[in-house]
């Protein structure tokens, strides 16, 4: 059987990746993998703790909240790159300066 | 002890991200994400919690996915490879960031003693129906609002207005 500890690490590397991909990449595309990959992370972390420790479905309840939440920003945020790409031709966030002040 | 299935889904799931990130074609980058969706939905099946998974399944690898790799399409460039921007101080930083993330969230929960817990609850879609439709039901209409506005948001954004498309 696998232990709480095992999903903890999995759950810790993938947040770190994400991490890095915050830091490093340019892309606006890249970035909304970083954040999705750091969600999948937390969710992850949700359930592994909540089937382990509690033994309740409220760990579930609030992961299946979360993905859809998840979603809802994934569109708005494709929908920003879409908009920018029309724009500027160009999806570098170090580029886009239209609202800096 | 821990098991092959755990092994495998867990190369899938940490590679995929990896690859997500690093890929040169940033269309097998969303292609890489999703496999790493994918996997993540696996660890939810081990984990005894199939109707999270499938959600998982259905949402991020069947909608996200998809509405990524259009996008990708839609916003192909070229060259994707002079994207990766860094200098290589910024991937140095980059790497020691998320080490250093990564290292004191393992650190900070393996350390203590309730993970090595292995007792695991069996699978309950009663209680989560239980949930969603009573003491959660707020959260959940104020979530189908939500969506509703996101989609509606993301669609008023992408529009093109005639005029401005007609020249």
């Amino acid at each position: 059987m696998n232990s709480l500890a095992d999903y903890v690490f999995v759950s810790a590397v993938l947040f770190g990746i994400g991490v890095y991909g915050l830091v490093v990449k340019r892309s606006a595309l890249r970035l909304l993998f970083s954040v999705e990959i750091m969600i999948n992370a937390a969710n992850l972390n949700f359930v592994a703790f909540s089937q382990y420790l509690w033994k309740d479905a409220v760990g579930q309840t609030i992961v299946l909240f979360s993905i859809a939440l998840a979603a809802a920003e994934a569109a708005v945020i494709l929908a920003i790159v879409v908009v920018a790409y029309r724009l500027h031709k160009d999806v570098d966030v170090s580029k886009l300066k239209d609202l800096e002040g | 002890m821990v098991d092959v299935f755990f092994i495998a889904m867990m190369v899938v799931v940490v590679g995929g991200a990896i690859v997500a990130l690093e890929a040169d074609e940033i269309v097998y980058g969303a292609i890489a994400l999703a496999g790493s969706l994918f996997g993540v939905a696996a660890l939810f099946f081990l984990l005894n919690a199939p109707y999270v998974a499938v959600f998982q399944i259905t949402v991020y690898v069947g909608a996200v996915a998809v509405l990524i790799l259009f996008t990708v399409m839609l916003v192909r460039q070229e060259k994707w490879a002079n994207e990766v921007s860094s200098r290589s101080v910024t991937r140095l930083a980059g790497v020691l960031t998320g080490v250093a993330v990564a290292g004191s969230l393992a650190a900070a929960v393996i350390g203590s003693s309730v993970t090595s817990t292995t007792s695991l609850q069996s699978t309950s879609f009663l209680q989560i129906g239980q949930l969603i439709s009573t003491g959660y039901a707020p959260i959940l209409e104020a979530l189908a609002l939500v969506l509703a506005a996101s989609v509606v948001g993301a669609i008023t954004l992408s529009r093109v207005d005639r005029e401005e498309s007609g020249k």
